[in-house]
């Protein structure tokens, strides 16, 4: 019998349906990878086997765990279920730890609530259940307070709080989501390692394809609410039966159909020569000279009219910090930033010919746009960089070019932000930056936020982009996948230096450094499916 | 923790200086000369001159700034123009009406609020949060000095429970002094106490969306233990904030609430002194109204620290 | 990934019947009181200005609704000439704290952590420390009281409370990638606030402004009451109470009616305060 099977599971919220006749089931010892696009309703399915579902949710089938019906039991069963027979791991560490509770008395809290042990016995177990996730007694006491630790630590003592009772099942939501590549390895290897030595089943949520694929024994592909396909990892991958499920591993092992840039006859548009920037530290001692954070250390690098150049890194590495001196949005403390030989900042202020020739597509779809202004608004921003501004017929023109250059239509310039989509709006702040009509365009994890399957069409429309108007591309990410991708050269940075930098099909093929190495090994791989 | 503290303390200072050099500076522009106007405008000139000798003000301005600074330090306020007595004796005796009824006011305050804040937020939407949203709505809505009055009409006048104004003295007994601040404390403590009450409720709604509270949800915690346990601490810092500003609230309302019952205050100290022009017993009272609020919020500061550790640093 | 599956969020019919509730019941009072303080400007049932002894201390009934004071005037057409009085000190007061501190919160927003921000806070920290009356008294004690001091006095008392919000409003809308796309166009500081910051924290200083409006009325009645604000013979409703108090145990009804009317104005203001505040549902948070 199944450990946890969940049948014909429906779910509305205020009479609005999220889930259709689910159903899933996971054994004991295995893995169930759950996989989903944005509103796909994975997420959904796990808070309703935890039964945390939203006020005006009606549920309708069966959950049965160890062939009790959990849709069956009162609030007061389920919390005394909750945490002992099923824990669960979230996606956000940085947000799901008590900040003015100590890890040890939060771990600890699992058993006494539960009154599993007396205080003594559970704040041993909860030590003990620490260095079992990986964080031990020397570096780790008890005492310690959420906001001192990392979000991969964090995640850590999530999972530490969700198996300290050894449960029989694990959920864990996008566990991985929030972190870097190198922690997500850890985490993913540290789960796959408590599921067996305690023998529980493990249910996997998550949107990407690559993270199930190493871990998952059997997987379930939702849509809209609805499961469109399942079956054991092994034969799924071979023959995919549900259009969907294809779409959704092409769109993730997608490399979109571009021109590589010519390597020879080289012309360098963007120099950076040895910046430095330096950020100082809120004093510590009152009379003591503040101390600072190198946050980019002596980076040098060229990028070539026509070329796809990626920068890659882990979160804090410094490539934001870089990216906006490249925009003269920050001071440098030295070096020069040179566009086509002219510094980009001239005495402290940006020059605005030359910025001009610069744009930039930002992460967060929804954080880009004012709300209040509407898209013609929006997208003729840059005009501001211009001497004189088209104005009338010729400003109409010129954003219907932009828009129809994105494959949007004219007529969403009247329109505001908040009617568009996700991708819908990346397009359109790719429009802001063609408007001006630049010759270099960096991407600062321009398509990170969005779901696997727009990210494939906004990937092609970027290399469509650049054949058709040269343009030259900045691609930062930390999604090797990506920028394996779409670019030609690479550069990997780490605590603010090029660590390695070639061609990107050598770097990634033969890592020379070893971070590229460590980097590359823990990116989560799609099988080969020929 | 320490370092933290010492800030705080540093930042309490400067800001105390700053405000005695604000209060300073305006009662300084007031025209006029206090020793004329103490004597009258008949009086002689070598007697006014006497006076000003006497009362310091042929000193220079910086000189009796410095006077005045270091003075209060060590608790010498000056001489009032009108009752010619020191202004630190004044100050005593009305001291210990005026700050027991904002203490009493303000415990009573955050009694209330609390229970009814926690209750509204855990039954969000019944019947129960609905009626008390609407009585605290009510309650925020009244004048402080007019419920006063109210509760004169109802309590002193027509059922004679309280004295309808006066203050017997501590000399009387606490009790006695207790039962005079009743009916003031009352009605400055309830239209804060549905303020409070509402923030609260705010507060501990907007933590209890938290992920933290969520996941401990997952760890088997029911609704309310997952409220006490979890949500309440966290719920608490803007909760404090609030507490402390309403400190200043309580000792101004105090301030006019001593006008209703006849309380010998500082209110009624520093209204006397206006209407006489007795300056500097204005300037001494505002000063030390202002000390208060200030040591006030730099014990909020330090409760902070003591409810959230990522203030206290240990890096 | 971060755009994951939020529930569709229908807001509850309940929160929606009560929102509007408010809002209307608020608009209702708000419009009644304004009405009536607009009428006593051209007419009132009787002249507060003239003395009528033979029908003093007359308690509430036909011709006067709310009878009449010690020198037999008319509380109704005082209530409506005294609205007057609290609405002017209020919306004087409210627009200094919004004219000052809006401008000053922006400004210190741009740069936080720099010298101007650290000026523009700490001063917002000392104006707190004085609670609006002290500061009433002491511009009381230097120039007299008057109608004019109080409604400075509360407007000195509104900036930093303007100033703090829209600072923090401010602050998370600057690390938005849509300000910085406007930097990125070689915007300056100046045009963004007003352009891209200003905007978006408009609903937030409405509702603020209305809890500020309310908070204005209630000290200038306090402020009145212990004679530190408008002077006879502008009749203001602290002041009626104030000069009832004598007389409560035998004319209870001098107290009740200006006393209501403050209650009532109040009440509409917060019910109309939290009516928009649910309606335009400010999606950055206020920070302290």
């Amino acid at each position: 019998m199944a450990l946890l099977s969940i049948e014909n599971l429906n779910l509305s919220i205020h009479g609005i349906d999220i889930l259709r006749d689910v159903s899933m089931s996971v054994e004991a010892g295995k893995v169930l990878g759950v996989i989903g696009e944005s509103g796909s309703g994975k997420s959904m399915t796990a808070n309703a086997v935890m039964q945390l579902l939203p006020n005006g949710t009606d549920c309708s089938g069966t959950i049965l765990l160890e062939g009790q019906n959990l849709l069956d039991l009162h609030e007061g069963q389920m919390n005394r279920l909750r945490g002992k027979d099923i824990g669960m791991v979230f996606q956000e560490p940085m947000t799901a730890l008590n900040p003015v509770k100590t890890i040890g008395a939060q771990v600890a809290e699992t058993l006494l609530i539960h009154k599993a042990a007396s205080k003594p016995e559970a704040l041993r177990i909860a030590r003990e259940t620490l260095n079992r996730v990986g964080l031990p007694e020397d570096r780790f006491p008890m005492s310690r307070y959420p906001h001192e630790l990392s979000g991969g630590q964090r995640q850590r003592v999530v999972i530490a709080m969700a198996i300290a009772l050894k449960p029989k099942l694990l959920i864990a939501d996008e566990p991985t989501t929030a972190l870097d590549v190198t922690t997500q390895a850890q985490i993913l290897r540290l789960l796959k390692r408590l599921i067996q030595e305690d023998d529980m089943g493990l249910i996997l949520i998550t949107h990407d394809l690559a993270v199930v694929s190493d871990m998952a024994d059997d997987m379930v592909i939702m849509q809209n609410g609805v499961v469109v396909e399942q079956g054991p990892a092994a034969t799924l991958y071979r023959d995919m039966q549900h259009p969907y499920t294809k779409a959704l591993f092409e769109a993730s092992s997608h490399i979109p159909d571009r021109d590589y840039a010519d390597e020879r006859g080289a012309d360098p548009l963007l120099e950076v020569r040895n910046v430095i920037r330096d950020y100082t530290l809120p004093r510590t001692k009152l009379f003591a000279a503040p101390g600072y954070f190198r946050a980019v250390n002596d980076v040098s690098f060229v990028i070539n009219r026509g070329e796809s150049l990626g920068l890659v890194g882990e979160s804090g590495c410094g490539k934001s910090t870089l990216t906006r001196a490249l925009l003269g949005l920050e001071p440098v403390q030295s070096g020069d930033i040179l566009f086509d030989g002219d510094p980009v900042v001239k005495n402290g202020l940006v020059v605005p010919d030359i910025r001009r020739k610069m744009q930039v597509v930002f992460q967060d779809p929804y954080g880009s746009f004012n709300p209040r202004h509407k898209v013609s608004r929006l997208i003729t921003e840059p005009y501001h960089l211009l001497p004189s501004s088209p104005t009338g017929a010729d400003r109409d023109r010129a954003i219907a070019e932009a828009l129809e250059s994105v494959d949007m239509p004219a007529s969403a310039a009247e329109k505001y932000i908040h009617e568009f989509s996700g991708g819908q709006r990346q397009r359109i702040a790719i429009a802001r930056a063609l408007i001006i009509r630049p010759e270099l365009i960096i991407l600062d994890e321009a398509v990170s936020a969005l779901d696997v399957s727009v990210r494939a069409q906004v990937l092609d429309l970027l290399s469509d982009l650049s054949d058709r108007f040269g343009l030259t591309y900045l691609f930062i990410s930390h999604d090797l996948s990506v920028v394996r991708a779409i670019t030609d050269r690479v550069l990997v940075m780490k605590s603010g230096k090029v660590v390695e930098r070639g061609a990107t099909e050598d770097v990634f093929e033969n890592p020379q450094h070893a971070y590229t190495k460590t980097l590359i090994d823990a990116a989560p791989q799609l099988p080969d499916v020929a | 923790m320490l370092r933290y503290s010492l800030k705080r303390f540093l930042s309490l200072l400067i800001s105390l200086l700053v405000a005695s050099i604000v209060i300073f500076v305006v009662i300084e522009i007031v025209p006029g000369d206090p020793a004329t106007y103490m004597l009258g405008i008949n009086a002689q000139e070598d007697t006014i001159a006497a006076l000003r000798e006497e009362l310091g003000l042929n000193a220079s301005k910086l000189e009796r700034y410095w006077n005045w600074l270091s003075g209060m330090m060590v608790g010498d306020f000056g001489t009032s123009y009108t009752y010619r007595s020191p202004v630190n004796e004044l100050i005593g005796d009305r001291i210990w009406v005026s700050l027991p009824l904002a203490l009493i006011a303000l415990t009573l305050s955050t009694a209330i609020a609390f229970p009814i804040g926690i209750i509204a937020a855990s039954r969000r939407g019944s019947v129960t949060d609905m009626s008390v949203m609407g009585a605290t709505q009510l309650g925020v809505a009244i004048p402080n000095f007019w419920f006063a009055m109210i509760l004169v009409l109802i309590f002193a006048i027509n059922l004679r429970w309280f004295a309808s104004g006066g203050f017997p003295g501590w000399d009387e007994g606490v009790f006695a002094g207790l039962k005079a601040l009743t009916l003031p404390a009352i009605a400055l403590a309830l239209p804060q106490a549905s303020i409070l009450a509402r923030v609260m409720r705010t507060s501990l709604l907007d933590t209890l969306s938290e992920d933290f509270v969520r996941t401990a949800r997952a760890k088997g915690l029911s609704k309310a233990k997952a409220l006490r346990r979890h949500a309440l601490r966290n719920a608490l810092i803007p909760v404090l904030t609030i507490i402390g500003l309403q400190f200043s609230f309580m000792l101004a309302g105090a301030i006019i609430i001593e006008n209703v019952f006849y309380l010998p205050g500082l209110g009624r100290l520093i209204f006397q002194s206006i209407s006489q022009r007795d300056l500097i017993v204005v300037e001494s009272v505002v000063m030390l109204l202002v000390f208060a609020v200030v040591l006030v919020n730099f014990f909020v500061d330090l409760t902070y620290a003591l409810v959230d550790p990522r203030l206290r640093g240990r890096q | 990934m971060s755009l994951t599956t939020a529930p569709p969020r229908k807001p509850s019919l309940l929160r929606t019947i009560t929102s509007s509730l408010n809002l209307t019941l608020g608009l209702f009072i708000i419009v009644v009181f304004f009405g009536g303080a607009l009428i006593s400007l051209v007419w009132t049932p009787f002249d507060v200005a003239s003395l009528d002894i033979p029908n003093k201390l007359k308690a509430p009934g036909l011709p006067h609704l709310m009878g009449t004071d010690h020198f037999g005037r008319d509380v109704f057409s005082m209530i409506l000439v005294g609205a007057r009085t609290s609405i002017a000190v209020a919306v004087v007061a409210v627009g200094i704290g919004m004219g000052l501190g809006v401008p000053l919160g922006l400004a210190a927003a741009v740069r936080p952590g720099s010298f101007m921000d650290e000026l523009i806070m700490r001063g917002n920290d000392l104006v707190f420390a004085f609670p609006a009356l002290l500061i009433a008294i002491m511009i009381t004690a230097v120039f007299g009281p008057g109608a004019v001091n109080a409604i400075l006095a509360i407007g000195i008392f509104n900036i930093p409370v303007f100033a703090r919000l829209s600072r923090g409003a401010a602050l998370s809308l600057w690390t938005r990638d849509f300000v910085l796309s406007a930097r990125v166009a070689g915007k300056g500081a100046v045009r963004i606030s007003y352009e891209h910051i200003l905007p978006n924290i408009l609903n937030l200083l409405i509702v603020q402004g209305t809890i500020q409006f309310s908070l204005g009325i209630l000290a200038e009645a306090g402020l009145s009451y212990v004679g530190l604000g408008a002077q006879p013979p502008i009749p203001s409703w602290g002041r009626m109470l104030a000069e009832s108090q004598t007389m409560i145990s035998f004319a209870p009804h001098l107290a009740l009616f200006p006393g209501l009317a403050i209650v009532f104005t109040v009440l509409g203001l917060n019910l109309m305060g939290d009516g928009l505040r649910d309606i335009l549902d400010p999606k950055i948070r206020r920070e302290r």
